[in-house]
């Protein structure tokens, strides 16, 4: 038996380091975060397994039909699904805005999601993560997107997709771009190498690091437009951790029991006879009804927001 | 001796991190085996010792009873086969588990350690955190301790159950005959000599007897 590294050196408690934070996200994998709004809701998704909740003040469809400004949600609201399930708890805040992030840590959220869902704060910047003790996840397009936001710090990268829409297809779309680029960096020479991080805006070093891995050096889940198991599954195909659903289960008209579907169907992505069998648990007609991507006008497309 | 085989429950969780570490822990040891993910119950047979990872108790726990996994692990458990839990897993094989937070206690759990456990202990992710633990029944020195909203044993049911760690004040791993369950996360790191040990306890238990020849193809696969 041999001992390779020493790496803890301290005696002392070490609170969200790298590994820390990047390790609670590896405990996600496999699984399903659901956008709750209330503490029934929460009660409803830690019942049908889902592995973690992210509270809103609004689901993303309604975040579309209402407009305006989309803020941080109510902490007393925050508080109340703290206080009553044992999974995690995540929460939204608008990019750039360091304070709703400060506050969702002092409140005690699992993790923050700096998300395009929620009206940015700062066109220009990101909040520099790496001051934060509580974990970050942050949504992206493509490649570029993600090194940047694990360059800021970033724990986790999920696709954008298009919130709210009850599409998948732009989740597809993003999460395809990453995997291919990625796929493509493994071939690449230093020289294009480079290139590649000077194009992303990010270090090197990050950039060989995907290249050495072979995927995100954190993980990766997918967002934005997943309705129903299928979906889920799908994306599970493509090479996600994981799945975010967001307006998918609670706008549906069967929650409970679509929950617990995509759960089952993210599990067993890849034993198609399990997918159906999940798949014939929920109606067609109770799922959300979508959006073609084609009638959003750009001002109405979330996933422009923070590049 | 028959091929040795460790399944990881690959329900849900940081499966392809145990699977790495077993990797290395199995090559470290100079001995000739493989890793597979267990997803089925019919894939329990198949193995000579299984790992249940970090992750949510409450989604695996519901998935594994769901698919006939709990009972057949528990029947296997009970005919001596070495089972390692970390985290999640040290949650699903308490005989008793309470949330530190909520109180809740209804979970599905496969009981097969005689302890209770708390879940979030420690707290919540903010409290989470990594430091160094001694634990002179598995090896000399420091061990990394990688604790993520981890739970802990608060009370020991039986006089089978040797305390194997203890961070705090608060005991972070047990084992029990040949079951041992961790509340912190060495798949985290480089440190093999945990999964060297339950390596060691599959070499000596019966189980590696069993004929595993039989697994299919396609439960040997990379990606979890």
């Amino acid at each position: 038996m041999t001992v390779t590294t020493v790496e803890v050196r301290s005696k002392k408690p070490l609170f969200g380091t790298v590994r820390v934070k990047r390790g609670f996200a590896k405990m996600q994998k496999g699984g399903v975060i659901m956008d709750v709004t209330n503490v029934e809701q929460a009660q409803i998704a830690e019942d049908a397994g889902a592995i973690a909740v992210m509270v809103l003040d609004k689901l993303p469809a309604d975040v579309r039909v209402a407009g305006g400004v989309a803020r941080m949600c109510d902490p007393k609201r925050i508080q109340e699904v703290i206080d009553h399930v044992t999974i995690p708890v995540m929460a939204k805040c608008r990019i750039g805005h360091y304070m709703e992030a400060k506050i969702l840590e002092v409140l005690g959220v699992d993790m923050i999601d700096e998300s395009e869902v929620l009206t940015p704060a700062d066109d220009s910047h990101h909040i520099d993560k790496w001051k934060f003790t509580t974990p970050f996840v942050n949504g992206c397009r493509d490649l570029g997107e993600a090194l940047r936001r694990i360059a800021e710090g970033a724990s986790m990268i999920r696709t954008k997709g298009e919130a709210g829409t009850g599409n998948v297809a732009e989740a597809v779309k993003h999460m395809k771009l990453v995997m291919n680029k990625i796929r493509e960096l493994r071939s690449m020479n230093e020289e294009q190498i480079l290139d590649l991080s000077k194009e992303y805006k990010v270090s090197i070093e990050l950039v060989k690091e995907t290249a050495k891995l072979g995927r995100l050096p954190v993980v990766n889940f997918a967002a934005g437009g997943i309705a129903t198991p299928a979906d889920a599954a799908l994306m599970m195909h493509l090479g996600a951790d994981g799945v975010f659903v967001g307006s998918g289960i609670f706008k549906s008209k069967d929650p409970g029991v679509r929950a617990e579907a995509t759960v089952i169907a993210t599990t067993y992505w890849n034993d198609p006879k399990i997918v159906l069998e999940a798949s014939k648990m929920i109606a067609e007609e109770k799922s959300m009804v979508g959006i073609d991507i084609k009638t959003l006008k750009p001002e109405q497309m979330m996933q422009i927001r923070g590049v | 001796m028959k091929l040795l085989r460790i399944g990881v429950l690959a329900l849900q969780g940081d499966v392809s991190e145990h699977i790495d570490i077993t990797d290395m822990a199995i090559r470290e040891m100079g001995l000739e085996g493989e890793v597979v993910t267990v997803k089925r119950e019919d894939q329990i047979d198949k193995v000579h010792g299984l790992i249940i990872p970090g992750g949510e108790s409450t989604t695996i726990g519901r998935i594994a009873e769901r698919y006939g996994l709990l009972s057949k692990i528990r029947d296997a458990s009970s005919a001596g086969m070495p089972i390692f839990g970390t985290c999640a897993g040290l949650i699903l094989m308490a005989k008793h588990v309470r949330d530190a937070r909520t109180g809740k206690i209804d979970q599905p759990i496969l009981g097969i350690l005689d302890v209770e456990v708390v879940r979030n202990a420690f707290g919540r992710q903010r409290e989470s955190f990594e430091s160094y633990l001694e634990m002179p029944k598995i090896g000399k020195g420091r061990f990394p301790g990688v604790f993520i909203r981890a739970p802990a044993v608060s009370s020991v049911l039986s006089d089978e159950v040797e305390v194997l760690a203890i961070y705090e004040d608060k005991i972070a791993a047990v084992r029990q005959d040949n079951r041992i369950g961790i509340a912190f996360h060495p798949e985290l790191t480089t440190d093999t000599r945990f999964h060297e040990f339950f390596i060691e306890l599959i070499l000596k238990s019966p189980f590696i007897e069993r004929d595993s020849s039989k697994l299919e193809e396609e439960n040997v696969h990379g990606r979890e």
